[in-house]
Parts: structure tokens; sequence; C-alpha cells
């Protein structure tokens, strides 16, 4: 009799779709995500989405260097909000510059900080260098707060166009369409690493740093690439924060709330694969959204809190790894 | 036969204690060599300072001709000096499969000039690795599913498929039982049949006797013997670093 168990077992790696295809189902999906949005024609549906998209693009891009590598990162406003001040600076400089500009020059500056940063900092292991990263967040804050050309400690005023280029209606669907172009982007580059020899370096990493090297891989090459694309990923997702909140200070900018989600959110969905991240982004920031309107605007911060809780304890692999540990025990 | 390994005055200190102090040592190409000496004698550093986990202060490291000196662990691996840890250390989140994957897609595809392999030839190598030491009904596995002579395997199996000139055995035979223990020799020695070059680090006297052409003798961070093994245990000065006086 042939069972499950004599079949070759495909490792997660290798399964499913090639790349070219999935790309092409993601942004199939963002785009009928959006229509439905249009139709529905109800602004707050953009305003909600928006955040939900975010989130997911934030969990994902922290999850290239803290689940893949396994460096937890506690600096995530540092790169979000050099994003999105690199965009207030813009569009004080060029007003008339587009959007996706200002996301790439967001993205690039948050990468080269993590550039900086992970060189300065990577030699430094497990906790001592998430310690190092939150020290970071200070540093970027206190920068921000004491240039008074992005308005400092009192903050700046953003005003978004009222009519979106291109795709007319209101900004905030400009702005959730290029949040879903970026979200498209991010998983698709997360999906790929997943299942080149770069996600493999860096699982070795993961898994003992003193073994990768001895089995030839470039730790600290591999970290910094890691340390660069998750903060331009990052600082990407933070770019078009001004327009969406239109005052943008500080303490807006380098809200706590936006660390923990970004940590919480891949946590709760699993750390393992690019499509944790987008669980625990649609189940928290969902959730959260859902309870700032029926409860209160400040109930929604004890949901990850609480979800965060619940899953270190019953299911600390994340979602993902509840059904993969399933699936294992049935071959 | 030319010389493969050249170390040549090698010195580490950690803070005030001399690890290793003026360590000479020649491995031929093809060459089984036994390191041996007591507990803290400084084997484990000598093998970290060869691959490039510890930086040497002193002396130098010349492998196939080319001086190692600041190379790091992975550029050292690439050049075809593989371990094995002590103490095994498998990428514990990956199947055994992509265990050996690893050296495979970082060492051998990392190589200047030599053959790179794609897609369906990495997996093959992969399954070959694990045939050699006898782990292929386990691919699809995690480590932790391993049993304490498997992951020794593992271990062996990971550093044989970065396709090294050199293998340096680390103590794979800790803890492991009379025919675990022959089990390991016999694919020593198989490897070395292949073209490799031996190091084994070992405390059991009889697998050393039985798989080295030559020993080296280390005690407190000196060599104090090196030759033919029959002789090395009658050296009066290796029995009383062994024995006492």
């Amino acid at each position: 009799m042939v069972s499950l168990a004599d079949k070759p077992i495909p490792t997660g790696h290798a399964t499913g779709i090639g790349q070219l295809p999935f790309a092409a189902a993601l942004i199939a999906i963002a785009i009928a995500l959006f229509l439905a949005g249009r139709l529905l024609g109800n602004s707050y549906a953009f305003f909600a989405g928006y955040v939900v998209v975010q989130y997911i693009v934030l969990g994902t891009a922290w999850n290239i260097l803290g689940g893949y590598t396994g460096y937890v990162n506690f600096g995530i406003t540092a790169f979000f909000a050099i994003g999105a001040y690199s965009s207030v600076v813009w569009h004080k400089l060029t007003p008339g510059m587009p959007l996706p500009v200002m996301v790439v020059i967001g993205g690039v500056l948050a990468a080269l900080v993590g550039l900086g940063t992970g060189y300065l900092t990577l030699r430094l292991r497990g906790v001592f260098f998430s310690i190092a990263t939150l020290a970071l967040a200070v540093v970027v804050q206190t920068l921000i707060t004491n240039w008074d050309f992005v308005g400092g400690a009192r903050g700046a005023y953003v005003i978004r166009p009222r009519v979106a280029p291109l795709i007319g209606g209101d900004y905030i669907q400009y702005l959730c369409l290029i949040m879903l172009g970026l979200c498209v982007i991010v998983l698709v580059t997360a999906r790929a690493i997943e299942r080149s020899a770069l996600g493999y370096g860096f699982a070795a990493i993961r898994d003992d740093e003193a073994a990768a090297e001895a089995a030839g891989v470039p730790t600290l090459r591999l970290k910094l690439i890691a340390t660069a694309l998750s903060g331009g990923f990052m600082g990407m997702a933070g770019a078009p924060l001004p327009y969406y909140v239109t005052y943008l200070d500080p303490s807006s900018g380098f809200s706590l709330n936006y660390a923990v989600n970004a940590i919480a959110m891949p946590l709760i969905g699993g750390t393992s694969n690019w499509l944790g991240p987008v669980i625990g982004g649609v189940l928290v920031g969902g959730l959260q959204e859902y309870i700032r309107v029926t409860i209160s605007s400040a109930a929604n911060v004890l949901v990850a809190g609480l979800l965060l809780v619940i899953f270190v304890i019953i299911a600390p692999q994340g979602i993902v790894g509840l059904f993969e540990a399933r699936r294992r025990r049935r071959r | 036969m030319s010389t493969l390994l050249h170390v040549s005055g090698l010195g580490k200190r950690f803070g005030g204690f001399v690890a290793l102090d003026g360590v000479e040592l020649e491995v031929q190409e093809g060459e089984r060599l036994g390191l041996i000496g007591p507990n803290g004698s400084g084997k484990s550093t000598l093998v970290n300072c060869i691959c490039g986990t510890l930086r040497n202060e002193q002396g130098h490291v010349e492998f196939a001709g080319e001086k190692l000196d600041g190379l790091s662990a992975h550029q050292r691996t690439r050049r075809g000096i593989a371990r094995s840890f002590q103490l095994p250390r498998p990428f514990g989140t990956l199947s055994l499969l992509e265990n050996v994957r690893i050296p495979i897609l970082y060492t051998v595809n990392a190589r200047h000039g030599g053959q790179h392999l794609h897609g369906g030839a990495i997996e093959a190598r992969c399954h070959e690795m694990l045939e050699q030491v006898g782990l292929a009904a386990k691919a699809e596995q995690r480590p932790r599913d391993l049993t304490q002579i498997e992951m020794r395997k593992l271990e062996l199996a990971r550093a044989m498929a970065a396709a090294p000139k050199l293998l340096i055995a680390d103590e794979v035979m800790a803890g492991l039982s009379h025919a675990e223990v022959d089990e390991i020799i016999a694919l020593l020695i198989r490897l070395n049949g292949q073209g490799v070059t031996v190091i084994m680090i070992e405390h059991i006297m009889r697998a050393v006797m039985e798989f080295s052409q030559r020993l080296a003798v280390l005690v407190a961070g000196k060599k104090i013997a090196d030759g033919q093994p029959k002789d090395i245990v009658r050296d009066p000065e290796v029995v009383r670093a062994y024995l006492g006086e």
C-alpha cells in the first residue's frame, strides 16, 4: 500500500507556483481589492485598508531580518520615520515630486541607514543587537525632533492634493493604491528570497552562525543585505505617511504602535515564510481597525498585546507554524 | 606528495592564558593525520585557528601554497578546508537535505572556475552526500529527530558537501559505541580514499591508532611529538603528559 509517508515530501522552499504566476496573482488580488473599494465608494474603507496593507508591508519587512535571519530589530520606527520625514523634506523642497519617487527615495535612504547600522551593530548577537536597534530609534527621533526644517517637535503639515493623480477620485485612493503596489513588491521579494540561495543562507545564519560560516556562508554580507532590504522596505512603507496623516510630528511618526505591530504581526502569523506577516497583518490590523471604530480608539492598542501573549503561549510558531506542524504530523 | 597544510609558529592567547604557543604542523596531500592531546591542550583552538573561526595572534597558516592570514571562516571553507564541530551544530529548522544543500550553494557554487550546480543537480548531490553517510532515508527529517551518531554523520556529510581538500574531524566519535566508532572510522577512511586529506582529533586511542598514518601530540599549547603512531605512543614525553610522572 502506498501511503503519504512513502512519497518524497516537498520541503517548504520548493513547493507551489513559480515567481511570475505568483506576482501576477498578487497583482490581480491587489487590483480586485482596489476596484472593490471603489465600487463600495466609501473613503473609510480606503483609510482602513491603507493601514492594514501598510502593516503587511512593515511586518514583512521586519520578517526579512527578524524571521529569516533571526536578528530581532526593535528600531522599526527609525526606518519608518526616515521614509516619512524624507517625504516631508521633498514635499517642502519640490512640492510637485510624484509620490512613487518619494517612496523610492525614502526607501533608499532607510536602506542606507540600515546598511550603516548593520555594519556597526551586526557583530553583536542576539539581544545585544536588539538593544542597539532600540538605541537607533531613539537617536533618529532625537535628531528629527531637533531638526527645525521638518517642523522639529512642533510637527509638519503636509497638505495632500484633493484629487488623486492618474486615477482620479479621492487622494486616499491613490495612497492606498501605492501601498498595495508596495505590498506586492515586498511580498514577491520576500517569497523570492525564501526560495533562493539567499534564503537558505539566511536560514543557516538563524540556526547557527558559526556553522553557517563553516559551510561557506558569508554571514556578515548576508546580514547586511537583510538589514538593508528590511530597513529599505520599512522606509518605503513610511514614505506616504505624511500624506495620509497630513500632520506629522515625532511622537506620531515614532509611535511605539508601529514597532509593536510590525513585530507582533509576523510573530502571530508565523515568521517562517511570507504568508505569516500577511495573515498577522490582516488579522491584527483588521481587528484593530474594527475595534477602533466600534469600541474605542484606545482599545485597539490592546489587541496586538493580547494576541501576542496568547500566541506566544499556545502557538509560538504562529498561525502558519500551527498548520505546518499539523501537515507534518499527517505524513 | 606535496604539502597541503603548513602551520608555522602559531600562537593564540585568551587573555593571560596561552592556548597555543609556536605550533608547527605540516600535513601532506592525501594524508591521514591524528591529532591527540589531553583535555585543554589546545586541539580545538588549533582547529579554530586553521579554519578561521578564531584569529591567531602569531604565526601563519598556509593552505595549498596560499597564506590564509586575515581570511574569514567562509573564505577558508571555499578554499577547501571543511570541518565538523565537536558538538554537532546542525541547522535545526532545516531538513537534512537542506542542511547539506547550504555548503553546496555557498561553497561549491561560489568557487571560481569550479563546476556550478543547478536545480536537479544540486538536489542529486544533496542526496548523494546523505547516501554516503547512510542518512538518505531520513533526508526530509529535521536534525532533532536524529540520534547522536546520526548527528555526527550529518556533521560529516555537511562538511563533505563543501567538496573540501582537507577535512578536519573534531572529536566526531566522542560518546559513540564500539560499533559506531568502527562505522565512522570506515567512513573517514573511505573519504580519504577519495582523495580527501583528513585530520582527526580524537580521544579514543583505538580509533586514532587504527585511522592515523601519522600522529601529532599537543600538550599545553605546544606540539611535543610528531611521527609514526607506534613510536609516538611509546614516547616517554607523551606517556608522561597523559599519565603523569
